[in-house]
C-alpha cells in the first residue's frame, strides 16, 4: 500500500514538473515578450533591456526555468501585471472564494446524485431507472453558460426572487450563492448519478445479493447493508474526478455571475496576458486536478479490499 | 446479433449499409428523438438563407437600446423615463412603417439585430466547426491510440505520458490558456480542440486495441506478413468502430459546448458573424431587463447538444442490446 501511495505521488510530481516546463516554455520562452508584457507596449527598448538584465532574463533558458521553479515551490510567482501586487496576494483569497462555491456545490451534488443513482440502479430498467437516466442526460446536455442565463431569466427576471449577480459587494451573502450553485449542480450531478447507477446495477447482479434476497432478508436490509457498501466505492472515485470538471465549470459560472473567485481570475489573467498570474493559476489548477486524481486512486485502493489485499 | 447484422450487411453498397445502420436506430425511442433534434438543426443550417427572415448582420437603429448598455447601469436603463424613451422610439418606428410588432419573432438583440436570423445563421457555424474540430481530433487521436495499443513498448509509454499530462489540466483552463495565447479564430479553435481532445480519444482507442490485438484475425494477418500499419488500420480499426461511433456522438456534443463556452467567454469566433456562444455573451448584461436576447441561443445550443447525447445513448443501447 505504502509503495503504491509513493508511486502515485511520484507520478503526480512528475506530471506537475512536465506541466510547469510546458507552461514556462509557452509563456516565457522569449524574454523580449515578457518585458513588453510587464513594462507595457510603450516602454522603450532600453527600459526593457535594463529590466531583463535586472531580473536575470539574459541567462540561459534552463537556468531561468530552475530559478522560476525554485521560487514557485516557495509560493513566490512574481508580481501580477494587472494588479501590481504579488500574485499570492490575489490568488489565495480568490481560491478561498472558489472553495466555498465548490464545497457548496459538492454538498448538494453528492447526496443528490448518490440517492438518485442508487434508486435508479436498484431496479435496472424500471420506470424510475429510465426517468432518472433521461433526466440526467437532459441536465448534462445543458452547458453552464446556457443554464445560467436561463435560470437567471427565470428566477431574477420573472420571479424576482434571487439576486442576479454574485459579486458579494456588500460582504459575503449566502443568497447570492444560490444561483451559481444551482447552475453547477445541474450540470454536474447527472454524470455522478449515471456512474452511481452503473455501479449499483452491477452490484445488484452479483451472487451475494441474490443469496441475501433468497435467504429472506428484508429488501431494505439487502440494499442498505449489503449492496451499498460495494456500490459506493466507484462513485467515490467519480466524485473526486468531478472536482476537475468543477474547476472548468467554475470559470463560466464565476464569469457570468461576477463572483470574485479563482475561475474568474484565471480568465481575467489569460485575457490580460498577465503572465505570472496565468502561470500561478494554471499550476494551482493542475495541482488540484492531479492531487484529486491521486487521491481518487489511493482512496479507491484503500476502500476496495479486493485490491488492497492482493 | 449486432455482429451478425453487420455481417449480413457486408457486401452491399456502402450507402445502403449506412442507411440500414441508421434504420437500426428505430429500436431506440431515445435515439430517434436525438436523431430528430440533430436532423432539425442540420436542415436549419443547410437552408439558413431561405429560412432566415433578415440579414443576420443588419441592425435596426430604432430598436437598439439608447447608449451602450455596457456603460449604462442596466438596472437604470428601464427606470421611469428610460422606459418611455424606448417605447417612444418603438412607436416612431412603427409610424414610419419600418416594421410591425410581429416582424421579429424572437425579438432583437442589444444593437437591434434580429435574434431569429442570427440564431439560424449561427447554426451554420456551429455545425461547420464542431464536426471539423472533432474530425481533426480523431485524425490525430486514432493513430496515436493504435500505435500505443498495438506497438506497445516505448511508443505506448511516451504517448500515454503525454496524454496524461494534457488530461491533467482542467479542460477549460487548457482551452482558455491556448486560445488566449494563440488568438481567437476558427482555425485556432480547431487546433485547440484537437490538442485537448486527442489524448482522450487516444486512451479509448488504446483500450480497444489492447483487447483486439489478441484476436485470431490479427495473428493471421501477422502470419501473412502484413505490415504493422496495415494491421492497425485495416484489421483492427474497423473492428473498433462501434464504441468509437458512440464516443464520437458524445464528443461532438461536447465540442459544441466547448465552442459555445469559448464564444461565451469572448474567446470564440470573432464578431460580428452570428455565433451562439457569442450571442449569449454580447447580450449577457441585458439579460436582467431583456432575457429573450440570451434565452433563445441557450435553448438552441442545449437542444443540439441534447440531440447528440440522446443519439449516443440510443446507439449504445442498441449495441448493448444485441
Amino acid at each position: 500500500m505504502l509503495i503504491f501511495v509513493m508511486r502515485r505521488i511520484g507520478a503526480m510530481v512528475l506530471t506537475m514538473v512536465v506541466v510547469s516546463i510546458l507552461l514556462f516554455l509557452l509563456l516565457e520562452y522569449s524574454p523580449g515578450n515578457v518585458a513588453t508584457k510587464v513594462l507595457g507596449p510603450y516602454s522603450s527598448e532600453e527600459q526593457r533591456q535594463i529590466w531583463l538584465e535586472e531580473k536575470g532574463y539574459n541567462d540561459p533558458l534552463p537556468l531561468r526555468y530552475l530559478r522560476w521553479l525554485g521560487k514557485a515551490v516557495q509560493g513566490d510567482f512574481g508580481d501580477s501585471i494587472k494588479y501590481k501586487v504579488p500574485v499570492s496576494e490575489v490568488l489565495w483569497p480568490r481560491l478561498g472564494n472558489t472553495a466555498i462555491l465548490g464545497a457548496a456545490t459538492m454538498a448538494v451534488v453528492i447526496p443528490l446524485a448518490l440517492v438518485l443513482g442508487v434508486l435508479a440502479g436498484m431496479r435496472e430498467g424500471s420506470g424510475t431507472d429510465r426517468s432518472i437516466s433521461v433526466l440526467s442526460i437532459i441536465t448534462t446536455s445543458v452547458p453552464e453558460f446556457a443554464s445560467a442565463p436561463m435560470l437567471q431569466a427565470f428566477f431574477v427576471f420573472y420571479l424576482a426572487l434571487l439576486p442576479g449577480t454574485s459579486s458579494m459587494i456588500g460582504g459575503f451573502n449566502p443568497v447570492e450563492l444560490i444561483l451559481p450553485v444551482m447552475v453547477l449542480v445541474l450540470y454536474d450531478f447527472g454524470y455522478v448519478t449515471r456512474m452511481t447507477r452503473a455501479s449499483m446495477a452491477e452490484v445488484m447482479t452479483t451472487h451475494y445479493i441474490r443469496t441475501a434476497v433468497l435467504k429472506g432478508l428484508p429488501y431494505k436490509m439487502v440494499i442498505m447493508k449489503h449492496a451499498l457498501r460495494n456500490a459506493l466505492i466507484a462513485p467515490f472515485t467519480v466524485v473526486m474526478l468531478q472536482i476537475n470538471w468543477l474547476l472548468s465549470g467554475v470559470i463560466v459560472v464565476e464569469f457570468f455571475f461576477a463572483y470574485k473567485g479563482f475561475g474568474f481570475l484565471i480568465l481575467d489573467a489569460s485575457l490580460n496576458k498577465d503572465i505570472f498570474l496565468i502561470e500561478a493559476c494554471a499550476m494551482v489548477a493542475v495541482f488540484v486536478a492531479v492531487a484529486t486524481q491521486a487521491l481518487a486512486d489511493i482512496g479507491y485502493t484503500y476502500l476496495n479490499p479486493r485490491i488492497r489485499f492482493s | 446479433m449486432a455482429d451478425q447484422t453487420i455481417d449480413a450487411l457486408r457486401g452491399e453498397p456502402i450507402l445502403l449499409r449506412i442507411l440500414k445502420g441508421i434504420a437500426l436506430l428505430r429500436e431506440s425511442g431515445v435515439g430517434m428523438i436525438g436523431a430528430a433534434l440533430v436532423l432539425f438543426w442540420v436542415v436549419v443550417a443547410l437552408f439558413a438563407p431561405l429560412l432566415a427572415p433578415f440579414d443576420p448582420l443588419a441592425t435596426l437603429q430604432l430598436l437598439a437600446f439608447p447608449g451602450d448598455p455596457y456603460v449604462l447601469d442596466p438596472g437604470k436603463t428601464f427606470d421611469g423615463q428610460a422606459v418611455e424613451e424606448v417605447c417612444a422610439l418603438i412607436e416612431t418606428g412603427e409610424k414610419q412603417g419600418k416594421y410591425d410588432c410581429g416582424t421579429f419573432w424572437l425579438g432583437t438583440d442589444r444593437v437591434g439585430r434580429d435574434v431569429l436570423s442570427r440564431l439560424i445563421y449561427g447554426t451554420q457555424r456551429v455545425l461547420l466547426y464542431a464536426p471539423l474540430a472533432t474530425f481533426c481530433a480523431y485524425a490525430v487521436g486514432i493513430p496515436m491510440g493504435l500505435a500505443a495499443g498495438y506497438l506497445r513498448g516505448w511508443a505506448d509509454e511516451v504517448l500515454s505520458f503525454v496524454s496524461n499530462v494534457i488530461l491533467s489540466f482542467p479542460v477549460l483552463v487548457l482551452y482558455v490558456i491556448i486560445i488566449a495565447t494563440i488568438g481567437a479564430s476558427g482555425t485556432n479553435i480547431v487546433i485547440a480542440v484537437t490538442f485537448a481532445s486527442a489524448p482522450g480519444i487516444m486512451r479509448i482507442v488504446r483500450g480497444l486495441v489492447l483487447d483486439l490485438r489478441n484476436r485470431e484475425y490479427v495473428f493471421a494477418a501477422q502470419t501473412r506478413g502484413e505490415s504493422a500499419w496495415r494491421i492497425m488500420f485495416v484489421e483492427i480499426l474497423p473492428n473498433a468502430r462501434g464504441p468509437l461511433i458512440v464516443d464520437s456522438c458524445l464528443r461532438l456534443g461536447y465540442v459544441i459546448i466547448t465552442i459555445g463556452v469559448l464564444g461565451f467567454l469572448g474567446l470564440g469566433l470573432p464578431p460580428p458573424d452570428p455565433d451562439w456562444g457569442g450571442m449569449i455573451n454580447e447580450n449577457r448584461l441585458m439579460a436582467l431587463v431583456a432575457p429573450h436576447m440570451t434565452v433563445f441561443p441557450c435553448i438552441a445550443i442545449s437542444s443540439l447538444v441534447l440531440g447528440f447525447n440522446l443519439l449516443a445513448d440510443g446507439l449504445r443501447e442498441i449495441s448493448l442490446r444485441d
